[in-house]
């Protein structure tokens, strides 16, 4: 089993590519996984913000869903997410959670409406529960397909449009959060317009066995360099985004989160989903933490554990944090005690014993640039 | 001539008189990365042989560097603070991390030499 940390680790349809482009691979979800490639992570994340860069994010967990004969996926999807699934058109994506009746997450993942189906893109680290609980939950509804062999490229960065158009002249015109079936090297894919750097670019689905020639082909681009996983942390924290099993966890709710934006009007009013009261309540009253994003003076680096103190009382502590490239400095999130959430406020990050002074800023730490026509 | 001896926490270390300069080895830098921190220590402070003493951070993760030898600070290198990718850059030449004067000389004995730092790190495979 990939999530049995002892297990032998599985290797995406891109391992052999990863091998020969000089990557340094690591155990990451149960997958030998590429974290950086000769060039180095300040390098891939430079050139994914000013070109292209394509990662292989196989190892996420895809998953098929089609109604059964007098019922609807969207439907069923919903009572175990809380985003406006009945509301996607064909062609149309939303982020959405896997919630808890506490209202904790125990997964973030995209939905696609293709018409027939809803694809859904889960966390490798959190696929095999997640398949569980959609078999369990979804079982009268629906047939739930795990595609877990199929292949998964993100090809991202101000230049990813103009690059995978000379493949397929459609994606051009796909606006941020919408997809498309396309065929690309002879090969049926599904394309999002979509990712997790804050830039343009795009999610290619993939049959398993078209993987490596389509990543090939792309790297073959001259605007296309490979990247690890490495920058794609550091490109995704600039961007404000959750990490999840570190930003967002069981333990969080959506609101103390700052993801009640994926929750349309609809759904906070009519609830229907895990955990609903509790967010409904925590819409009335507040969540009694916030996720901040905080920008520490001076170079030092503050990191997941690191603690946020105000006049020597603990308020709170960094779930990611690391240095951001494209801005030359350190900068991290956390949570932080409601009261003392506020754009503005100064704290002290505890790195290594010793205080760091921080500021509480609005995020994302680098504006994000996504394609909306 | 200055003699450099190395530490199984891939460290480098070369005499001169009784200051030796400290840094990361080439394949230290290797395995970090891209350095993106350097904290080095105070001067005057006084160190013992094991001590954590300074701070290298790559993207990743955040390394301890250890005193190889007891001693007191006598500099620490202030281009880092600007100019942290010199450890990837010339892990040997212009990014040593901070220089010692060593109390006792006998410390260095333990340490290797190229040669068998060379066959230490073919041997981690």
């Amino acid at each position: 089993m990939s999530d049995n940390p002892a297990g032998p680790l599985e290797r995406t349809p891109l391992y052999d590519l990863h091998r020969e482009l000089g990557a340094r691979l690591v155990p990451f979800a149960g997958y030998e996984m590429p974290v950086q490639y000769p060039t180095g992570i300040l390098a891939e994340h430079a050139h994914t913000r000013s070109a292209a860069g394509l990662f292989d994010v196989s190892h996420m967990g895809q998953v098929r869903l089609t109604a059964k004969p007098g019922h609807d996926a969207a439907r069923a999807l919903e009572a175990i997410v809380p985003g406006d699934i009945l509301g996607l058109e064909p062609g149309q994506q939303r982020y959405t959670l896997l919630t808890t009746e506490q209202a904790g997450i125990t997964d973030d993942l995209m939905v696609t409406s293709t018409g027939d189906h809803l694809l859904l893109v889960v966390n490798a680290a959190c696929k095999h529960a997640d398949l569980a609980h959609l078999q369990q939950s979804l079982a009268a509804s629906c047939e739930v397909e795990a595609m877990f062999a199929r292949g998964l490229l993100a090809l991202q960065g101000p230049q990813a449009a103009a690059v995978l158009a000379r493949f397929a002249p459609q994606v051009a015109t796909l606006k941020f959060m919408t997809g498309a079936f396309v065929v690309i090297d002879g090969a049926q894919c599904y394309v999002t317009r979509s990712g997790y750097t804050g830039g343009d670019g795009f999610e290619i689905s993939t049959p398993a066995d078209a993987a490596a020639a389509i990543a090939r082909k792309l790297l073959a681009e001259p605007e296309v360099k490979p990247i690890g996983l490495g920058a794609r942390d550091s490109l995704r924290l600039e961007a404000g985004l959750c990490l999840y099993g570190h930003d967002i966890d069981t333990t969080t709710t959506p609101n103390e989160a700052g993801l009640l934006w994926s929750i349309a009007k609809r759904r906070r009013e009519q609830g229907g989903f895990p955990g609903a009261a509790i967010v409904q309540r925590q819409i009335a009253d507040g969540a009694p933490r916030r996720r901040v994003g905080l920008l520490p003076d001076g170079k030092a680096i503050a990191r997941e554990g690191a603690e946020i103190v105000i006049a020597g009382n603990v308020v709170g502590k960094v779930t990611s944090g690391g240095f951001a490239p494209t801005l030359g400095r350190a900068v991290a999130m956390g949570y932080v005690a409601r009261q003392h959430a506020a754009n503005g406020t100064k704290v002290d990050l505890m790195v290594r014993g010793k205080p760091v002074a921080a500021e509480i800023v609005p995020m994302p730490f680098v504006k994000h640039a996504y394609y909306r026509g | 001539m200055a003699s450099v001896k190395y530490t199984e926490e891939h460290e480098w270390i070369r005499l001169e008189g009784d200051v030796a300069t400290i840094g990361i080895t080439d394949y230290a830098q290797q395995q970090l990365g891209d350095v993106v921190f350097v904290e080095v220590p105070q001067v005057g402070r006084k160190v013992d042989k094991g001590e954590a003493v300074a701070v290298v951070e790559s993207v990743k993760a955040a390394s301890d560097i250890f005193a190889p030898v007891s001693g007191e600070v006598v500099e620490g290198n202030p281009a880092l603070a600007d100019s942290p990718g010199d450890v990837n850059a010339e892990p040997m030449g212009k990014g040593w991390f901070f220089k010692l004067r060593i109390a006792d000389k006998a410390q260095l004995e333990g340490l290797m030499d190229e040669a068998a730092y060379d066959t230490f790190v073919k041997n981690l495979g």
